[in-house]
């Protein structure tokens, strides 16, 4: 051999990798159980997309595992097996995402016209046509409510999370436990703990503001655990540089921390409010369900988008039904987008501006 | 070398008591901390204080009991003597469907965790977990439509398949043919609902298997699939009953989807495929638009019933997830 040869850097070999015949055999084997699960679909009483899917995977597992089988013997094709079922798992479990996603759409863009972020629905019942009417008052009321919420609940949740991870004092471990807790609570059991506290003692009808502190009982723990992960991720190096430097506690979380955990605590919020947005169970029993424009959520019922939904749904025609659909494409815009939002601000990098 | 001594300073104080205004913000954020023992106080304490004449003249039939009768005599009056509070129906409503969203979401839960632990390619995982969070934060109206709309003919249509080949397993049976908004169709809904958070606490659980025990298993020659048997399972297991759990809560509190999947009937149901049922949330969201005060109060006991086994079955998941890490061999 040459030197030149010995000198050349080998390529990087992948002896785990698949060769191209192994891709065929994968591919005939898809094949072949596509086919097989026609076949048997056209051939006997069962039928139907669902049938179609399950003879498939039953099939495909089948074969795979009869291949490995004769292929690496038993340990392999069990391995093979049990790697086909949670392949199976997944599918299952992002399919009612694909059908929701797709249901929402098909349903509720023939109710979208552009009208129906201008009006309100004062002078319409939700059985008129579609093209009259709109959710105006549903979306300021929704603003309003989440608004309020937020006011309350993000300030209890981001003390919480402060308490749980820069004070550390005597209730660390209870307040954790209870902050876990509360994150269980049913929204119907929040929206009857409000109906009790407040509505029947004090106020003896609906308004906003009601359902504002319902929605930011179930935001607080949601707020307050999302934060305490961000700011458990801020080095330690920080806080000891601050009390090096001769400030105080307060200075270093309030100076230091908190603006190097700014935009992970502001992704706390935004869950927090993808959270509640839809809530509708405390929205029922607790702010009524105008359908004017009402911004004052201290007095008076207030609409919202559940509260459209759900109505639009309880009326029962085919028109109401479409309006529910278009509302809820509306709520799942806007939860789409928070969450979006969430993730971006959550994927840098924390303690960078 | 007989300098004058420089000049010794004064003896400084070194101390570790907090200034001022270290004593404020201490202050202020554990009375924020305490804002949750607080609230969860408070929420017991009122449903306590409102539902407990419900409680105190029903008794344990207020749990045993099948029998709800708001009755109003003659003047317009509600009349205490011949009403009759009890939940045990709607208890075993809630347990039924939660039961069977667990039944049917945690298998697919654990899988679709293993998967993307274990299995998923980056890329496929990243978009995998995306999609699953965003599912998290569907608000529940919309899966309860999805679920009346959509799911409702597929799930008659599985529902009639169970009863014609498994009606010999008693709870398959059907007392009449309605198999519409059954038990078994809102514990399918629940299922989608719980997958989520099931799927997430499954797969946190599963990231933290100690790396050296899998390249152990592997080293010794191990398939993926005897790793997972040998390592990951014994690991994850109590985590993931915690997770199972926290599951169970989640869908025993369900309310709105409840409510819009299922055909609220007032008795006790064992039939699952049969188009009758209830959970305790939806009862109360279904009996409040039209009660009385007294039977709002009632309503309150309710709620402090599902508010105490929520609080309880999450607290025991809590626990239970909480211990996994540390206790691994």
């Amino acid at each position: 051999m040459s030197t030149q040869e010995i000198l050349e850097t080998p390529a990087p070999r992948k002896p785990w990798a698949q060769t191209p015949i192994d891709k065929a055999k994968t591919a005939a084997i898809f094949i072949a159980s596509v086919l097989i699960a026609m076949g048997l679909v056209a051939s006997t009483p069962l039928s139907g997309k669902l049938a179609f899917a399950a003879i498939f995977f039953v099939v495909y597992l089948l074969i795979d595992f009869v291949v490995s089988f004769l292929k690496a013997g038993r340990p392999a094709a069990v391995d093979s097996l049990f790697r086909g079922l949670v392949t199976t798992t997944i599918i299952i479990a992002v399919t009612p995402i694909v059908s929701i996603l797709v249901t929402v759409w098909a349903r509720g863009h023939k109710g979208l016209h552009w009208t129906l972020f201008t009006r309100d629905m004062h002078n319409n019942a939700f059985t008129d046509p579609v093209s009259q009417g709109g959710l105006l008052h549903a979306i300021i009321g929704t603003f309003l409510l989440v608004f309020f919420a937020m006011l309350i609940s993000v300030p209890i949740g981001i003390l919480t999370a402060l308490y749980l991870t820069e004070v550390r004092g005597r209730f660390t471990r209870p307040i954790d436990f209870l902050v876990q807790a509360m994150s269980g609570v049913p929204s119907i059991v929040a929206g009857l703990f409000i109906y009790a506290a407040i509505l029947v003692p004090l106020t003896k009808t609906v308004n906003g503001i009601q359902g504002s502190l319902a929605l930011a009982i179930l935001m607080i723990p949601t707020v307050a655990r999302t934060s305490q992960e961000v700011l458990k991720l801020i080095p330690s190096d920080l806080r000891e540089a601050g009390v090096a430097l001769g400030g105080t506690q307060w200075r270093s979380v309030a100076l230091v921390v908190v603006p190097a955990a700014r935009s992970g605590l502001i992704t706390a919020m935004i869950l927090g409010v993808a959270r509640v947005a839809g809530e509708t169970a405390p929205i029922l029993l607790l702010t009524g369900g105008s359908g004017t424009k009402n911004y004052n959520v201290f007095s008076g019922s207030l609409g919202s988008l559940p509260n459209y939904i759900w109505q639009g749904f309880n009326a029962g025609t085919p028109e109401s039904i479409t309006r529910a659909w278009a509302g809820i494409l509306v709520l799942l815009a806007i939860v789409v987008i928070l969450f979006t939002a969430a993730r971006i601000l959550g994927n840098r990098k924390v303690g960078k501006k | 070398m007989t300098q004058a001594p420089a000049e010794i300073p004064a003896k400084r104080e070194i101390t570790t008591k907090p200034r001022f205004s270290d004593r404020v913000f201490r202050a202020v954020v554990t009375s924020g901390g305490l804002s949750s023992l607080v609230i969860l106080g408070l929420i017991l304490l009122f449903l306590l204080f409102n539902g407990y004449s419900t409680l105190k003249s029903q008794g344990i039939h207020f749990l045993t009991s099948s029998n709800w009768q708001a009755v109003v005599n003659d003047a317009g009056q509600f009349d205490a003597k011949n009403s009759h509070f009890g939940i045990a129906a709607m208890l075993i409503g809630t347990m039924i469907v939660a039961v069977i969203a667990v039944f049917i979401g945690v298998p697919i839960s654990v899988g679709a965790a293993i998967y993307l632990t274990f299995y998923a390619p980056a890329f496929v995982k990243k978009i995998m977990v995306s999609a699953i969070d965003l599912m998290a934060a569907f608000p529940s109206v919309l899966f309860g439509l999805w679920g009346f709309f959509v799911l409702e003919s597929s799930g008659e249509y599985w529902a009639k398949l169970l009863n014609k080949y498994f009606s010999w397993i008693p709870i398959f049976k059907l007392p009449a043919p309605y198999v519409n908004r059954s038990p078994f169709i809102a514990g399918l809904v629940l299922a989608v609902m719980i997958i989520p958070i099931v799927t997430s606490i499954s797969r946190e659980i599963f990231s933290q298997t100690p790396l050296d025990r899998i390249q152990a298993a592997y080293a010794l020659g191990g398939t993926r699939f005897a790793m997972l048997r040998a390592v990951a399972f014994p690991y994850a297991r109590s985590g993931i009953v915690g997770g199972v759990m926290l599951g169970l809560g989640r869908a025993m509190g369900e309310t709105v989807a409840v409510y819009t999947v299922l055909n609220i009937v007032y008795q006790v149901n064992w039939h699952i495929l049969f188009s009758a049922g209830g959970n305790v949330a939806s009862m109360i969201l279904l009996k409040f638009g039209d009660a009385s005060p007294q039977e709002i109060k009632a309503l309150m006991a309710a709620g402090l019933v599902l508010f105490v086994m929520t609080l309880i079955v999450n607290s025991l998941a809590n626990l239970i997830v909480a211990r996994t890490g540390k206790s691994g061999r």
